[in-house]
């Protein structure tokens, strides 16, 4: 059987950051037991010149930097966010132009909360399998929003990583993939508005957990793996505690999350998220490794994959790019006020 | 609602993202934007401009600390307008990112960076395209001389 999956991966974190203490004290509240609580440090913060689209563009730039393929090669290109710059205007137009892609490419936007990137995964995974294309860009990112005041501000950050997809020079092969979805108002933003909302406790329980579970548990059953046959495992990460109580409830070790697991560092990139942990993995990663990842988006779904690092990794030019690890460390720090005028709190027209 | 800046900004797209510039093939010279002909070799370059993208990397020869700007760049202030140097040899004028004011400095090497130039509002277009940054605003001591210039 021909391998399909990933030949390339890119991601960028913007370099401002915020330290959830400092978003504490402007709201009266205790910055420490927020933190703890949460195992969140500091979020990273767009500039004022920063969107889903030029992070997108960064991290496809990323990973083309890293192979020798011709982008017109790359036959779609898929982009989840739920901060797409425009309501009606696909960011994926902008990324094809900025990365040599156009014209002869299907593309469209995906929105599905956190998960959208590893859904533009499964659909160019599809659409290389069936042939119809050669390559496929699969992107997940976000400039995520939160209310002023609300929970989320804590968290919600921006970032994104960009995955290709084919079926030549496969650096990691996707062995399998699942979905499981239902409709479970957790979290949600209604058109037009600004902020998303949320059900507070409801979006642990009976979504988030009950989700990566039930998807990560089919999954394992359908290969008849187990969770000590994976080298590491990415859960999606709205916050640093999370993808620890996940692991642990499916019986992955704190090891085998570890690299991938980013969040305490740069906060909830949204969509971003696992595409960022799943490229901190690539970054140190050796032929015979084996990945499983389990996205969940809010609404609710996740989407599970099984995958083993090929010996084309040792190929890959992974410097030519810089890492998750030196994006993480390369940073400014902001103050709330910088924070609501990078970020738009201060609305006016 | 129409916005009459979208025709002249789609128009330079290929440069604004890309950096296409072009090169004589008579006498070498690279250009950025692209010309239609060489204005050295005038005639004598007529089918022989062929176009190059550009790598994207080059180093500040001035720069100057933008105190007082134009109503789409207010919210920027104090921000940096550079000269860069291309290694190709073109001149480029262009905002340097992701750089402390006090830290900016003749000679310092840059790479190109896809940013969001301006908007009109916030119901008309976004113009995006390149900016600067340090080349070793993200990469390790080791990987910047992939940055080294001529």
């Amino acid at each position: 059987m021909t391998d399909i999956g990933i030949v390339s991966y890119g991601a960028y974190i913007p370099r401002n950051r915020i330290k959830v203490d400092e978003i504490a004290s402007v709201w009266g509240k205790d910055g420490g037991s927020i933190s703890k609580g949460l195992g969140i440090y500091e979020k990273s913060v767009p500039s004022i010149d920063e969107d889903t689209a030029t992070i997108s563009v960064e991290a496809a730039r990323a990973a083309l930097k890293r192979c020798s393929i011709n982008p017109k090669e790359i036959g779609a290109i898929y982009i989840g966010s739920e901060s797409h710059p425009y309501a009606v205007k696909p960011t994926g137009t902008i990324v094809g132009e900025a990365i040599g892609a156009t014209p002869e490419l299907m593309v469209a936007d995906y929105e599905f909360a956190c998960k959208a990137g590893t859904a533009a995964i499964q659909s160019c995974f599809a659409l290389v399998k069936a042939s119809m294309i050669k390559y496929g860009l699969a992107i997940g990112a976000d400039t995520s929003q939160a209310a002023p005041g609300d929970a989320l501000e804590f968290s919600a950050s921006a970032g994104g990583g960009g995955f290709i997809i084919g079926k030549e020079n496969v650096i990691a092969s996707i062995n399998s993939t699942c979905s499981f979805t239902t409709d479970t108002p957790d979290f949600w933003r209604r058109a037009e508005r600004k902020y998303p909302a949320h059900g507070g406790r409801f979006t642990g329980g009976p979504a988030y957990f009950k989700h990566i579970t039930s998807c990560s548990l089919n999954l394992m059953k359908k290969l008849d793996t187990k969770p000590e046959d994976y080298d590491y495992a990415i859960f999606h990460q709205p916050n640093g505690k999370f993808p620890v109580s996940i692991a642990k409830k499916l019986g992955f070790s704190f090891d085998q999350i570890k690299q991938g697991l980013i969040a305490p560092y740069i906060g909830n990139t949204y969509s971003g998220a696992t595409m960022i942990g799943l490229s901190s993995v690539l970054d140190i990663a050796k032929s015979g490794d084996r990945v499983f990842l389990t996205s969940y988006g809010s609404g609710a779904g996740s989407d599970s994959f099984d995958i083993t690092i090929t010996d084309n990794i040792n190929m890959l030019h992974r410097e030519n790019a810089p890492y998750i690890e030196q994006m993480i460390k390369s940073k400014k720090y902001v103050d709330y006020g910088t924070y609501a005028k990078l970020t738009d709190l201060l609305y006016w027209e | 609602m129409s916005s009459s800046g979208v025709a002249r900004f789609w128009r330079e797209i290929p440069q604004r993202y890309n950096l296409l510039g072009n090169k004589c093939n008579s006498c070498n010279k690279i250009f950025f934007p692209p010309k239609e002909s060489c204005p050295f070799c005038r005639r004598k370059s007529i089918g022989k401009m062929k176009e190059l993208k550009l790598s994207g990397k080059g180093k500040i020869i001035t720069y100057s600390i933008i105190h007082s700007a134009i109503e789409n760049f207010q919210k920027q202030i104090p921000y940096i307008i550079s000269i860069i140097k291309l290694d190709e040899g073109p001149n480029i004028t262009a905002q340097i990112v992701d750089c402390e004011i006090e830290k900016i400095k003749i000679g310092m090497k840059v790479e190109n960076t896809f940013r969001k130039i301006q908007e009109d509002g916030y119901t008309g277009a976004i113009y995006y395209g390149y900016k600067f940054r340090p080349c070793d605003s993200l990469l390790t001591e080791k990987e910047q001389c992939k940055c080294d210039t001529k």
